[in-house]
């Protein structure tokens, strides 16, 4: 049965590689199309790694395979080998697996310097996100820049930023955990209510993306689902301007003109 | 043999001039250490099917949403023609996370195998605590019964997932299950923590006090050790969790304000309380069920250990490396809790300190896959459903523990922070791993639990094709993790990024289905060897511990003659003896000293 049981235990490197394989060749089974300009930092660790763990994977489970095969008790006619464990090989497999893993440790502090710690000085547009059960509150400066004053604008669930400029969102909740993910621009960030959290993109083409809620937050956690349109600095602007026309100037109207489109 | 006083009182029970303990004494309120450790198996095994089927409501919606659920779609969801609702979804997640981790996983390791196990290892005639111990069985009771009467009170069970973040779990206006639900499910895991307690505090004492002549700190099974450093992490963890859960309660009650921010508006109510910190919670919480995640994982590496040397025949390859990397795995695991804290909004330097200490714990894991390689290198393997099961364990902490490098990366956990990259990493240790060391521990000390065999035959069958259905349900999860695939959403499919996995989805349910269905064939493998399988000797399987000297099942006192160990219990193949197992109790042949 050694066999057998080999060949089942084999199973497990050979698909999982073949499952990966196919999965980094197909669009639809692997990361969505990234857009930022950041973004690729994380995809690239996230491959080094997947390069790095791929192998000892498929080192200790062939060796497993291996074993099985090798030492059946049927198969294996020599006697065992008597032995308490070796303190080379403890040594060579703690120094060895202890220098790779501090390696991907100091190897990634840069990336998430870049996504978590160094803000940017000057962002082009800065957009405050509120987060509710279960909709997404958005709130533009306006002209003068400036939060809290009468030109503020107000909508709802449909983020619009312009293209290559650095986006500076102030995360925001009102009631419970909400997450702000942007799945094309590599963005995750928990909002908390009580905290104003500064998250912050650059996208690098234009388009129309899913804005996720990614933390329970209710019942309606599934579908409390967001809009990014990453568009060009004019038809950002168009686009600001049209619902300053429209009046969207109080919180209030934007709620009832998104309950009415319900 | 006993040194208290309740271990005299329960030991007389059973002596000649006293009356024969009566049916309830025997077994309902047992003193017994073997008795509650069955106790605590088998309400495990029943809790392991709850948890299962709601598994399945959970694998049901996501392969073929808001249709029309089989079987149990009338009976639930009459009211809504047979469909599941959102609210139902989220309480189906938080409860089969519930029930698995604190009513499942924790007793059957602790409880079930720790109990068990403890004293016939390390060759005592019972606990040093035998009425505490018939405490902890008891105390989950309450426990039971509050998540139990949970799923039927107003608003339905907890529902703001097993990690209960508030505000949603302390606000009753934030969910359906935010009201009575969440606070039986608080009291529920309060009660599962004393019981724990109770038995982590007998457990320590148990193992530094009453060890056999001779069976020294290194002379014990890794079992033990695995046993002793989970009680440990108990003892010093479960505070800050009973401590949060209380402050939950008050929150919730008592009109305090630990975890609700100032002026906080949930479902256009303004909550009355403030002035807290709701990632005050995430702190405390992950404080405990990090340290709680090795205590899901280290008594089934321990049990693997034990299961892979008897059926090599051949010595654990490292023994005392072994030892050291539970007792690092532990230390570590109280610096790490923020790893699950991320993408929170905790200050983003911590990230970094995390992210070091997270990356270091993955090291002991790494030393006890590459020794228990060595274990199998050069034996003589003998392929029992416990050794398989065992193998099954080791080959499937790989995929379990690498995933985990990926999420302990800060930048990549951004991305697959709460997907189902997750959820594949903790179903690899949890489910392919540590029940599958249960399932293998069972085959392996089910004879000495009820003195019959189990069938092999029937039992191969079932390691098959839980093995094969399990990578057919967890693996793609990594896959889905990588396309963003959140967890906990009722319909994910709505999204642009997420419709195309539909498919997949659909067929990891199936695969789903047949796993639980497979566990039909293990029901009744147990439940009939119980009664019928053929009897066995003391030591079927030839192997070296304490528990193989005393009779199978043994009886009150387990030993008939005070064991003496001369060695430690790993001896398989020595030169020393013809045979290829070397007892512990075994006196070494003249001339020789043993160590």
């Amino acid at each position: 049965m050694g066999k057998f049981w080999a060949f089942v235990f084999l199973l497990i490197p050979v698909l999982g590689v073949a499952v990966f394989v196919a999965a980094a060749d197909d669009a639809n089974y692997w990361f969505p199309i990234d857009v930022s300009e950041y973004g690729h930092n994380v995809d690239r660790l996230f491959m080094v790694i997947l390069w790095l763990t791929g192998a000892v994977f498929v080192a200790t489970e062939i060796a497993l395979v291996w074993f099985i095969l090798r030492y059946d008790r049927k198969a294996n006619t020599a006697p065992v080998k008597f032995t308490h464990g070796s303190h080379t090989l403890e040594v060579v497999w703690t120094v060895l697996p202890a220098a790779t893993l501090l390696f991907i440790a100091i190897y990634q502090m840069n990336v998430w310097a870049d996504t978590k710690v160094r803000r940017p000085e000057e962002p082009g547009v800065v957009v405050e996100v509120t987060a509710r059960q279960f909709e997404w509150r958005l709130r533009y400066p306006g002209d003068d820049g400036k939060f809290d004053t009468p030109d503020d604008i107000y909508t709802v669930n449909d983020l619009h930023v312009p293209v290559d400029e650095e986006i500076m969102v102030r995360l925001k909740s009102q009631d419970v955990l909400h997450s702000f993910f942007l799945p094309n621009l590599r963005v995750k960030q928990d909002a908390v209510p009580g905290m104003e959290i500064p998250v912050w993109f650059k996208a690098k083409s234009q388009g129309a993306f899913d804005l996720v809620c990614a933390e329970l937050c209710g019942w309606g956690h599934y579908k409390m689902k967001g809009r990014l349109t990453v568009q060009s600095r004019a038809d950002f602007d168009r686009w600001l301007a049209e619902l300053e026309a429209e009046g969207q100037r109080t919180q209030s109207e934007a709620v009832e003109n998104s309950e009415t489109e319900e | 043999m006993s040194t208290t006083a309740e271990g005299f009182l329960a030991h007389d029970d059973g002596h000649a001039g006293h009356k024969e303990p009566g049916f309830i004494s025997k077994y309902v309120f047992s003193l017994d250490h073997k008795v509650i450790g069955l106790q605590f198996l088998f309400s495990t095994l029943i809790w392991f099917l709850i948890g299962g089927l709601l598994a399945l409501g959970i694998r049901w919606q996501l392969a073929w949403p808001w249709s029309d659920v089989p079987i149990f779609g009338e009976l639930v969801f009459g009211a809504e023609g047979g469909q599941m609702s959102p609210e139902f979804y989220t309480m189906l997640f938080t409860m089969h996370a519930t029930v698995m981790i604190f009513f499942v996983i924790i007793p059957v390791l602790a409880g079930a195998f720790g109990n068990f196990l403890i004293p016939l290892m390390i060759g005592a005639d019972d606990m040093a605590f035998p009425t505490l111990n018939m405490l902890s069985y008891w105390f989950m009771w309450p426990a039971f019964i509050c998540m139990g009467a949970s799923f039927f009170v107003d608003g339905g069970a907890a529902a703001g997932g097993w990690t209960s973040y508030p505000p949603l779990s302390v606000v009753p206006e934030a969910a359906p299950g935010s009201g009575m639900g969440q606070t039986l499910w608080l009291f529920g895991v309060t009660f599962v923590g004393i019981s724990s307690m109770m038995g982590s505090i007998n457990y320590m004492t148990t193992i530094i006090c009453m060890r056999a002549p001779g069976m020294t700190m290194f002379r014990l099974p890794l079992t033990i050790w695995a046993m002793f450093i989970t009680a440990v992490l108990q003892a010093f963890a479960l505070p800050v969790l009973t401590a949060a859960g209380f402050m939950q309660v008050m929150d919730r009650l008592g009109g305090t304000g630990f975890f609700l921010p100032e002026g906080n508006i949930v479902n256009n109510s303004a909550a009355a309380a403030g002035g807290g910190q709701p990632l005050l919670w995430q702190h405390l919480f992950w404080f405990y069920s990090h340290p709680a995640v090795y205590i899901m994982i280290l008594p089934a590496m321990g049990m693997v250990s034990d299961i892979l040397a008897c059926f090599a025949r051949k010595p654990i390859f490292g023994y005392k490396p072994m030892v050291y990397s539970i007792s690092g795995i532990a230390g570590l695991g109280f610096v790490v809790w923020g790893h699950h804290m991320f993408v929170s909004g905790m200050n983003p330097y911590l990230g970094m300190t995390f992210m070091t200490a997270t990356m270091m714990i993955a090291l002991p894991s790494a030393i006890k896959v590459f020794n228990w390689l060595g274990t199998l290198w050069g034996g003589k393997i003998i392929f029992t459903t416990a050794m398989l099961f065992a193998m099954s364990f080791v080959s499937m902490f790989i995929v379990g523990g690498l995933s985990g490098i990926f999420m302990a990366a800060t930048p990549v956990d951004i991305f697959i922070h709460d997907t189902y990259f997750i959820v594949a990493h903790f179903h690899y240790v949890l489910f392919s791993g540590t029940a599958m060391a249960v399932f293998g521990a069972i085959y392996y000390w089910f004879p000495k639990m009820f003195g019959r065999m189990m069938n092999e035959f029937w039992g191969k069958i079932h390691f098959f094709l839980t093995f094969i259905f399990l990578n057919g349900t967890f693996f793609p999860m990594h896959i889905l993790g990588i396309v963003g695939f959140p967890r906990r959403l009722a319909d994910p499919y709505h999204y642009e990024t997420f419709s195309q996995l539909l498919e997949m989805n659909q067929f990891m349910t199936i695969c789903a289905i047949g796993m639980v269905a497979t566990q039909i064939i293990f029901a009744i493998n147990f439940f009939g060897s119980i009664f019928f399988g053929p009897k066995c000797g003391r030591n079927p399987w030839g192997a070296n511990g304490l528990e193989w000297t005393a009779p199978s099942p043994p009886g009150h006192g387990n030993f008939d003659v005070q064991p003496v160990v001369y060695r430690g219990p790993y001896e398989y193949g020595s030169p020393e003896v013809d045979t290829d197992n070397y007892l512990q109790t075994q006196p070494p042949p003249e001339g020789k000293e043993s160590d």
